[in-house]
């Protein structure tokens, strides 16, 4: 029932909550995350799972978004081969800052049991990574933990801080 | 006693051979003892030189040189109703023959038979394309040139189809590394910061096992953050034990329902009591 009458005599007596900037504008960016619809390989499927109504992303205010000029997170989600890594570089810089990275499943990571000439040993070859995500697929819950963790790591550091570009170089 | 053997890139070496395994071998037949494919061998053999044939796996292998591959398939295809190309490659042999062998599978539908024409080509040599017979051949034949860098002639659109456009070498060869050479290893550093780039991203790590603990700039350890980039070899990692919320003690209404844990006023039993 939402109250319209404003009590004087409780919560310090005025209709005011106390916060500083950095904690509201992070509240927001940690809470309307925004995902790029962008998948690679198996993990990708469950990064679809986790997206959708069993596990659910939108709870966290996460909705995948199918250009990298509305997204602020880009989960790399599974193989990537010397011939995309370009690609990735290229939807990567199209994103506008504040903008944060999730590497997810060991491909992303290390290249994983692709020890080969045509994959890339690890994304953070070619942008900068924030979280990095074991397993192989990593379950959904895997990935929700990963974007608390994000989260945290958003509400944990001054908001400034999110709108200096990070660079690989 | 065994004779002592150095122990250095044991792991990189095959570790077990089996001393009585005996690479199998197809049984091969003749080609007589099928009247189908007699009769397919000997029609063939007046149009092209079949230089051998034998039956294997129940498949007709006719081993032709290579510049009677279109009117070899073209006779397949229009007199003995082999009308599907199936599968189209080439097997390194370089090392060993100095070539490739190339072989066409083909199928028919009509007789529920499967044919394989084989050719032999030297290194360096190219062969012609079967694309205008089948259309299959388009990305087969480009497949070939990418893997193995055999071309194919009169090919409609002779250009690589898995690896990019500016990647050097031929992976499928026997001779290419499984980890990429130089160009490949640094492939997707060149492209997208240049060569310079090279020095500030590194080599990069194909241990799979290779953990650094002291590399603050890609990973942290969770509940231990430091800033990017911090220096915390040789002990100048900052203590940051693990808090809990109760470290202070716990008080309801100001009673103390849980008193905080003093390190200092401990004392350690020097015997069991």
């Amino acid at each position: 029932m939402a109250q319209h009458e404003v009590k004087y005599l409780s919560n310090g007596g005025a209709p005011i909550a106390l916060t500083t900037v950095d904690k509201l504008v992070n509240f927001g960016r940690s809470n309307s995350l925004w995902p790029m619809t962008y998948g690679l390989a198996c993990c990708a499927i469950e990064m679809m799972a986790t997206g959708a109504s069993r596990f659910d992303f939108d709870r966290f205010g996460t909705i995948f978004r199918a250009s990298p000029r509305q997204s602020d997170v880009l989960v790399i989600a599974g193989t990537l081969t010397k011939k995309h890594a370009e690609f990735l570089r290229r939807l990567y810089d199209q994103m506008p800052d504040p903008k944060w990275v999730i590497s997810m499943g060991s491909c992303a990571n290390t290249g994983g049991m692709f020890n080969t000439y045509a994959t890339v040993q690890g994304a953070d070859r070619v942008i900068p990574v924030d979280i990095y995500l074991p397993g192989c697929a990593p379950r959904p819950e895997t990935l929700q933990f990963a974007l608390m963790m994000l989260q945290k790591k958003i509400r944990s550091q001054p908001c400034s801080l999110a709108q200096k570009a990070k660079r690989l170089i | 006693m065994r004779a002592y053997q150095p122990k250095d890139n044991v792991q990189k070496k095959s570790y077990y051979n089996d001393r009585f395994y005996v690479t199998p071998t197809l049984a091969r037949k003749s080609v007589y003892d099928d009247s189908v494919f007699s009769n397919d061998y000997l029609s063939l053999t007046k149009k092209v030189t079949v230089n051998d044939v034998y039956l294997e796996l129940d498949h007709l292998v006719l081993w032709i040189n290579p510049e009677d591959n279109i009117s070899a398939i073209k006779h397949a295809k229009e007199i003995l109703a082999y009308d599907f190309l199936v599968e189209l490659s080439a097997i390194d042999y370089v090392a060993t023959k100095g070539g490739f062998e190339i072989f066409y599978e083909m199928l028919s539908t009509s007789k529920r038979k499967r044919l394989r024409i084989k050719t032999f080509i030297k290194e360096g040599t190219a062969i012609e394309s079967v694309n205008p017979l089948f259309r299959m051949a388009d990305w087969s034949e480009r497949e070939m040139f990418d893997m193995f860098g055999i071309v194919a002639n009169n090919h409609p659109y002779m250009k690589r189809i898995l690896m990019p456009e500016d990647w050097h070498g031929h992976p499928l060869l026997k001779t290419y590394p499984l980890h990429g050479d130089e160009a490949a290893r640094w492939y997707e550093v060149d492209k997208i910061f240049g060569r310079e780039a090279r020095e500030t991203i590194g080599e990069e790590q194909r241990d799979s096992a290779a953990i650094d603990r002291y590399d603050t700039t890609r990973f942290s350890r969770l509940g231990h953050e430091v800033p990017f980039g911090t220096d915390i070899r040789d002990g100048k990692e900052p203590d940051t034990p693990v808090r809990y919320q109760e470290d202070g003690g716990i008080k309801i209404f100001g009673i103390p329902l849980v008193t905080p844990f003093d390190e200092i006023e401990t004392k350690n039993l020097k015997e069991r009591r």
